[in-house]
């Protein structure tokens, strides 16, 4: 029984990071149609963001929750500004273009802090499930998955800007016809994005520890879990999160995290096949 | 004047055989090389980089007594950048273009059995000094680190008096993890204890929710880990975020080597046992020598000189006494100077080559950790490599060329 209730606890953890860490591609990928190859490393940029910040005396919270973010979209929203911006449409181009960019800020990153890990102590301490102890800072990523998936749905719904984005993203000649500045709109959404996904990386950094290409490790289930989500944002990611996080979780319970893996992979390839156009293309079709 | 061709030709070789002469006479003072292959970028820099730094001191100590010979050494640097790849390439061209005496490196037991044959293939002589799962038997190289009969055999029972029977072992997966989980079976279930569990993960899991979840299901006395590099360290930061370290002990042949203490928090890896050959706190006059020597090198606030980092320093001013013996740098004749036993007073103690292995006897210490240190617990003085012993004997069979793997 307490196992049980440890595993849903783990279950729910490993569904709410994959879809932390997939929320800003499914923004920028999904919304802007942007394929970002660079989006590892901006989750290693918050967890950097976050371990420097906390370093600096900043506290904890503070740092993964408001800094991280904050410098994360304002990177954001240069690159978009420099290098995004000329690319709209050309989606080879902006494969290259980002993959270099991740280059770059690998590079860029070992020079200045080294290529040693590195991390801080989860926060929060631990908490019992019966005979069994948890962190309760998984607890905590999992508050933090809902709040962002909670707060995009919201800000797309019910507020003006999320709507000009949406008009924007849909069609950009309109909505410059109606007079909003396309461009603007452009920049401020992949910043936002930039800015989940540096949350994400923040967050992340005191269960994994931070070192510059851990990015590798989190973009190819960032991209699975957005392509297999399909067109709608909120909706496409949490349904694939649940369902690549579940079985994630569940196969490194019965054997390995590497057969977790392997299991992750075998159902993405799977659920491909047999819905072309990601979970969203065939159910939930007109969410968000 | 118009110069012939003939003259031409005559003037020219002329110079060329004068300045000739001028070039034999410069190469008295040839220096010697030695190539160094370490990680020191990737996951496994924290390894490296103490050991590099140690390599250079002995270097430096070398040259500034007259070098050998009466020549320098120089020491070429690679970075194998925690890649297989690069450790293949990098020893071919040490061997090759560099032409080295010798070559100290190789830190993870994967890099040495990759190095390993390309090293006797090019009669380069080859090094490892890193702590690793014993059984190397080649005549081409040496073996400056500890093995399981040196550490893990006495290790086991110390933490199965203080904590119990059963055990439950986290290794890295690969040949270094699978071999060492094997002997710390092999140790328990003499000593009358039970293995619970053992698993493996590769290098870059940092995953270790559902294995945290198992343990405590299992309930062991106390945890073995053969975790290794610097992704796993995630491993005692989520152990720690549990609780667990509270509950569960934990002894480690890995922790430790890569500055793990100092880098997590005094609250997440108090009171875990490790068992070396070196620890900063052993006290001799070689060892208070050696560290003011390095911290006067590397500043006094280098965090801590590791188990490796030791391990090279032993493993190069060893081969230095070879070369001194051969009275060259010739391989075979500094092998046979090495194999009449040679010994060295080393920081660690004394450390003497066991010429039937090409292993060493070394001094060997199971210490705590505590607030970032480690306290010595246990000392156990040289201690022979009896694993590598029971199954190598280079003197009897000389072109015995393999790893020896413990079979259960």
């Amino acid at each position: 029984m307490d196992l049980a209730a440890l595993l849903g606890v783990q279950v729910l953890y490993a569904i709410a990071s994959l879809a932390l860490i997939s929320l800003g591609l499914a923004i920028i990928f999904g919304m802007m149609k942007v394929i970002n190859l660079a989006h590892g490393e901006f989750l290693m940029l918050g967890g950097y963001a976050a371990i420097e910040a906390n370093r600096f005396g900043l506290n904890i919270w503070i740092a993964i929750l408001v800094v991280a973010p904050i410098v994360v979209g304002a990177i954001g929203v240069v690159v978009e500004r420099t290098i995004i911006r000329w690319l709209y449409g050309r989606i080879i181009d902006t494969m290259l273009a980002t993959w270099g960019l991740s280059l770059f800020l690998v590079g860029l990153t070992t020079a200045i802090f080294g290529n040693t890990t590195v991390g801080l102590s989860a926060p929060l301490g631990s908490f019992e499930i019966g005979r069994y102890r948890m962190s309760a800072y998984t607890l905590f990523v999992i508050a933090v998955a809902v709040a962002a998936l909670a707060g995009v749905l919201a800000a797309l719904r019910y507020t003006r800007a999320g709507l000009i984005a949406r008009g924007t993203m849909q069609n950009g000649a309109m909505a410059a016809a109606l007079g909003v500045n396309p461009g603007r709109v452009y920049a401020v959404t992949f910043g936002v994005g930039a800015a989940i996904t540096g949350l994400a990386g923040a967050v992340l950094a005191p269960v994994s520890g931070v070192f510059p290409s851990i990015g590798g490790a989190y973009v190819a289930k960032s991209f699975i879990t957005v392509i297999g989500g399909g067109a709608a944002i909120v909706t496409g990611t949490t349904s694939a999160s649940i369902l690549f996080g579940a079985i994630n979780q569940l196969a490194t319970y019965a054997t390995t995290p590497v057969f977790g893996e392997v299991a992750l992979l075998g159902a993405a390839v799977v659920l491909i096949r047999v819905l072309p156009q990601g979970i969203t293309g065939r159910f939930f079709r007109r969410s968000l | 004047m118009s110069f012939s061709r003939r003259q031409f030709l005559t003037s020219t070789a002329a110079a060329s055989a004068a300045s000739l002469i001028g070039f034999q006479g410069a190469s008295a003072a040839e220096p010697i090389p030695i190539a160094s292959l370490l990680d020191l970028s990737g996951g496994l820099d924290i390894y490296g980089k103490p050991m590099i730094d140690t390599m250079t001191l002995a270097v430096e100590e070398i040259n500034a007594a007259g070098g050998l010979l009466g020549r320098p050494l120089k020491l070429i640097s690679y970075d194998t950048q925690s890649s297989m790849q690069l450790y293949t390439q990098f020893a071919q061209q040490a061997a090759l273009k560099d032409k080295v005496a010798v070559a100290h490196g190789g830190i993870t037991s994967a890099s040495r059995e990759v190095v390993r044959p390309v090293f006797d293939r090019f009669k380069t002589l080859y090094f490892y000094n890193v702590q690793y799962e014993g059984g190397v038997c080649d005549r081409g190289q040496f073996e400056t680190g500890v093995t399981p009969a040196q550490t893990v055999e006495k290790l086991v029972p110390h933490a199965m008096k203080k904590w119990g029977k059963k055990v439950y072992v986290v290794a890295a997966d690969y040949n270094y993890g699978q071999i060492t989980s094997q002997w710390v079976k092999k140790y328990v279930t003499e000593n009358g204890g039970a293995v619970d569990a053992i698993e493996y993960f590769p290098l870059d899991v940092t995953n270790f929710s559902s294995t945290i979840a198992k343990i405590q299901a299992a309930k062991p006395d106390f945890v073995w880990s053969a975790l290794v590099g610097g992704a796993h360290i995630s491993f005692y930061r989520q152990w720690a975020a549990a609780g667990m370290n509270k509950s569960i002990p934990m002894a480690s042949t890995t922790f430790a080597v890569g500055n793990e203490q100092i880098v997590l928090s005094p609250n997440e890896c108090n009171g875990m046992l490790v068992c070396y050959n070196y620890f900063e706190s052993v006290k001799n006059p070689e060892n208070t020598a050696f560290l003011e020597r390095f911290h006067k090198r590397f500043g006094a606030d280098y965090p801590n000189v590791t188990e490796l980092a030791m391990g090279t320093y032993q493993g190069v001013k060893l081969w230095a006494e070879g070369v001194k013996k051969a009275g060259s740098i010739d391989r075979m004749k500094v092998i046979e100077a090495l194999e009449t036993g040679i010994s060295i007073k080393a920081p660690s103690g004394t450390v003497t080559i066991d010429p039937p292995t090409h292993h060493c006897v070394l001094d060997v210490h199971i210490a705590e950790v505590k607030d970032k240190k480690l306290l010595l617990v246990e000392d156990f003085p040289q201690q022979k490599p009896s694993d590598t012993a029971a199954v190598c004997n280079l003197i009897k069979n000389p072109n015995d060329n393999q790893q020896y793997v413990i079979k259960i």
